[in-house]
């Protein structure tokens, strides 16, 4: 199969790549360019470990083809730590527990940034219909649904300490 | 200092504090590293061809197409892979690639390493083999009547194991009952679906010698397979546990891939990494089997167990793997849970042409736990009897040896029950929720650890090395295998605990059995209780090492002083003779660079259990216990079951890291709510019906209720700061209860799982017809 030249921003990284048009997301992120930090949990786009976020919105990249992702903005999990801080979302994930394997996290992480971007101060429900297609097989939820509470209190904690400074 | 009671420190213990996963911060950030996150230069890609028959015999493989086809570098089959393996020794019974039969569909037949995922796919599609089919089996009452055509030639009537123990006199027992019960009580089959899928890499050296990095429980019994699988010498084989994406017991044996890749890389002289796809991860399962069981019990008219008999067949699949001690265990802890004087079991492990099941979280304890405790809650019902005080009644009086020489000494049961009862409203909610919500309860336990090594040998089951640098930071070197329970977090914080430094003084490397000291791995729930008491007595002897010198040096008595803060000192003039911790660490090196110690943990020999044949599986130093309540609400048109709540206590000892602990207290029972009400394989003439996370049903946000956890802590006097499991206990109870839940609800017991919608609708329709009216 010919190859094609294409260039994807990836976590404000603009990755110039020669590749098969048929590649997945998934498998460029993972085996050309190094960011293992997207998971592959199943065959079938039904467990969510693969999730980055394309302009901000939750998508599998295990059911995109990387060619037709070149105008947009790519993040995957390892471009949500802010330099060597942790997102809210990590910081509450690491203290509350959300992370037991860790391999369904980078999707959960996602997933819940992109829901704390549309709605800073969503409801248990909302949370829990947000998260609904990211599997996980260790927790039963409790601690993630805590993690994702706790990074909402320190993302409503965060304006006041910048106006502290 | 005396066993179990370690010494206090100045600084505020990190024994009870909820620290985080050492490795959480590389779980949030992506930068941690699973097997097939890994790779290596010049590395091909893997793939395993799998049969298509159930069974049948090989008659030829053709090779040669796939071994010319372009960008091929190994093509492997049975005739080079002769020996035998399996996790027991009594099971030997696999080879790496079939050799002359397959016995399951998904069976390994050989597998080829190419520079491409597609390339690899051409060439198995490129391998002809030539074979018979034979008749297959499907079903365990079938299979056992066999003559002929056996899945195993030395399997008589395809009967894998079986084992008839008899402890007390059960026909006296029930001569002295009031009322009888026999039930019989079916568990689908049920597989652990870990998030991540397989993976394994391996790579020779130019001197020959091998490394193998694996999604493993088991590095030390992979390394002991690989040499003997490979007649390699085991100081030649190397086992790395990277970051490990859950187990729950499937990853607690030696999977085929782990054998077939590293086959691979040495006939293509390069690495080579197979990962399996979902389905294939379905079909190497390793799962809870199928289990039927017949259970008999007598008791007198207020409740007083009085004789137990069980008689239980599990369909084991094509290969024995754990089988013979899953039977054991389904039999055994019948046991060290209430106190029944006489127990009768009957069990039988049978074969049948499907994937081979295993060991899965609550190994071998689930099943018959669910209907035992649903076998109790049904005469409590006929007896009148509150399902809480028929417990009551039949508690344990630990300390004390059970009829089948299991020793039981922390009980937090009794303790688990009442708070269970307290924190759901239990005697305000019992039998008095409308038609259609109901409450429910059962009890469950499990090992902290099998008290008998896999391999029998005198080898330590646990040792942890201690290394400490001039700078005072420690370093742990653990064999104990970190799958995402926290195994690593516990040993530092024991050591820091136990040091009295800080827990970001304290790191540690785990799992590489050619670094760090021997541990059996993490299975039977055994990592904080025995890998946990050899870090502590490392500590302890690093610590005597390093009071001793500051003692010296301080002219005190090494008894007068503490490690706390960051200094030794003595607490009586501390201002004025403070000693840093480092220096004291270099004082006590005594010239050398590191200060170094060494603890192990041996289950001690009155806790290894009687003599009879069998008696080793079912022993361990300790046991968790677990009580729980749920409640739910069952649909009585569509016959859909919700369940609201669970509440479950958890008696793990002492909780060295409650954040930890509640985890897997969650998570237990959230895998236990799974094989209550939706999981299930499904087979269809040996092939898997639903191989796919959303067809097996995994449960979403939406379908996991809230589950409140709380932990009860007996204080085990030979734990490491009192402590037990944490991570298997939970998992059976909450099947019983959210049965039992069902029948306060709708007034049907479903005795088969998991309760389905048309389980119960059918229940309903039989009652309404007993009673010619509606409910």
């Amino acid at each position: 199969m010919n190859k094609e030249r294409i260039a994807l921003n990836i976590n404000g990284r603009v990755h110039e790549l020669e590749i098969e048009p048929n590649r997945l997301l998934l498998d460029v992120l993972r085996q050309d360019l190094g960011l293992t930090g997207s998971k592959r949990g199943c065959d079938d786009s039904s467990c969510g470990a693969c999730t980055v976020l394309i302009d901000g919105s939750p998508q599998m990249s295990c059911l995109m083809l990387a060619v037709s992702y070149q105008d947009c903005e790519i993040t995957t999990i390892e471009g949500v730590a802010d330099g060597g801080a942790l997102d809210p979302l990590q910081q509450g994930f690491t203290v509350e527990g959300g992370a037991q394997c860790g391999f369904c996290t980078p999707g959960m992480i996602l997933t819940a940034k992109s829901l704390l971007a549309r709605n800073p101060n969503p409801t248990e429900q909302e949370i829990n219909d947000a998260l609904s297609g990211n599997l996980c097989r260790c927790t039963g939820y409790t601690q993630i649904l805590a993690s994702v509470r706790k990074a909402i209190e320190l993302l409503r904690e965060q304006p006041e300490e910048v106006e502290s400074r | 200092m005396s066993e179990g009671h370690p010494t206090t420190s100045a600084r505020s213990s990190p024994i009870g504090a909820r620290v985080p996963m050492v490795d959480s911060v590389d779980k949030v950030t992506g930068a941690g590293k699973y097997a097939d996150d890994l790779a290596l230069p010049g590395m091909l890609v893997g793939k395993v061809l799998h049969s298509p028959h159930p069974h049948a015999r090989i008659r030829s493989i053709d090779t040669s197409e796939a071994e010319r086809l372009p960008g091929v570098h190994a093509v492997v089959t049975g005739r080079e892979t002769p020996v035998k393996y399996g996790i027991l020794p009594v099971g030997h019974d696999e080879t790496i690639f079939a050799a002359d039969k397959v016995r399951y569909i998904g069976d390994n037949v050989a597998g080829v390493a190419a520079e491409s995922e597609a390339i690899a796919d051409e060439a198995l599609r490129l391998i002809q083999v030539d074979y018979e089919p034979l008749p297959a089996y499907f079903e365990v009452e079938a299979s056992m009547q066999a003559e002929q055509n056996l899945i195993h030639d030395d399997k008589p009537h395809n009967i894998e194991k079986e084992y008839h123990h008899h402890f007390g006199d059960v026909e006296k027992g029930f001569a002295a009952a009031d009322y009888i019960r026999e039930d019989r009580f079916e568990c689908a089959e049920v597989t652990h679906a870990a998030l991540e899928p397989h993976s394994t890499l391996g790579r020779f050296e130019p001197d020959g010698a091998l490394t193998v990095w694996s999604s493993t429980q088991v590095p030390y019994y992979l390394m002991k397979t690989l040499a003997a699988t490979l007649e390699m010498p085991e100081e030649r084989v190397r086992v790395v546990k990277p970051l490990v994406g859950g187990g729950f017991g499937g990853k607690s044996e030696v999977i085929p891939l782990e054998l077939a890749a590293p086959v691979l890389a040495r006939q293509a002289r390069r690495p080579v990494k197979i990962t399996y796809t979902r389905e294939e991860v379905f079909y190497a399962h390793r799962g809870r089997p199928r289990q039927i069981v017949e259970l008999k019990t007598g008791i007198t008219r207020d409740g007083k167990l009085k004789a137990v008999e069980a008689r239980i067949i599990q369909d084991g699949g094509a290969y024995c793997g754990y089988g013979v001690v899953t039977i054991l265990y389904s039999g055994q802890l019948l046991n060290a849970m209430y106190d029944i004087p006489n127990v009768k079991f009957d069990g039988y492990r049978v074969l049948t042409n499907k994937p081979a099941c295993g060991a899965m979280r609550g190994h071998g304890t689930v099943n018959t736990r669910f209907a035992f405790e649903q076998q109790l809650n049904r005469i409590a019902a006929v007896l009148g009897i509150d399902p809480v005080e028929i417990r009551r009644r039949n508690l344990l009086k630990p300390p004390c040896i059970t009829p089948n020489n299991l020793r039981v000494l922390s009980y937090g049961y009794p303790e688990c029950i009442e708070k269970v009862v307290e924190a759901s409203g239990w005697k305000a909610k019992h039998g008095k929720l409308p038609f259609g919500k109901g409450i429910g309860m059962a009890g469950s336990h499990y090992v902290s650890g099998a008290a008998n090594p896999i391999i029998r040998s005198t080898l330590p089951q646990s040792t942890v090395k201690l290394s400490i640098d001039r700078q005072g930071v420690v370093t742990i070197l653990s064999g104990a295998s970190e799958i995402g329970q926290g195994s690593d977090t516990v040993q530092v914080q024991i050591v820091a605990a136990e040091l009295g430094v800080p827990v970001d003084l304290v790191k540690i490397v785990a799992a590489d059995t050619a670094r760090t000291p021997v541990d059996l791995g993490s299975y039977s729930s055994r990592v904080t209780f025995m890998a946990g008491n050899a870090a502590l007595e490392a500590a302890r002897e690093a610590k005597r090492q390093i009071l001793s010198a500051a003692a010296r040096k301080l002219g005190s008595p090494p008894e007068s002083l503490v490690i706390g803060g960051s200094e030794t000192s003595d607490p009586l003039s501390d201002a004025q003779v403070g000693l840093d911790f480092a220096e004291a660490v270099r004082l006590a090196m005594n010239g050398a660079e590191t200060l170094t110690a060494i603890g192990t943990y041996t289950t001690p020999e009155e806790a290894t259990g009687g003599k009879f044949k069998g008696a080793g599986v079912g022993p361990s130093p300790a046991y968790s216990y677990s009580a729980q309540v749920a409640e739910v609400t069952v649909d009585p048109e569509t016959g859909q079951v919700t369940v609201d709540r669970i509440i479950a206590a958890h008696d793990c000892g002492k909780a060295i890291n409650p954040m930890t602990v509640e985890g897997q207290v969650e998570g237990s029972v959230w895998m236990g709510l799974g094989q209550a009400v939706q999981e299930e394989m499904l087979w269809e003439n040996g092939r898997l019906m639903n191989p796919g996370l959303l067809e097996y049903r995994t449960a979403s946000t939406l379908e996991s209720p809230p589950i409140e956890p709380i932990l009860v802590e007996s204080h085990d006097p030979e734990g490491p700061f009192g402590a037990k499991e944490a991570g298997e206990g939970s998992v059976a109870a909450t099947i019983p209860a959210v049965a039992h839940a069902v029948y306060d609800a709708v007034g049907v017991w479903i005795d088969t799982l998991p309760i389905t919608p048309e389980k119960i609708l059918k229940a309903l329709e039989a009652k309404r017809q007993s009673l010619g009216r509606e409910l």
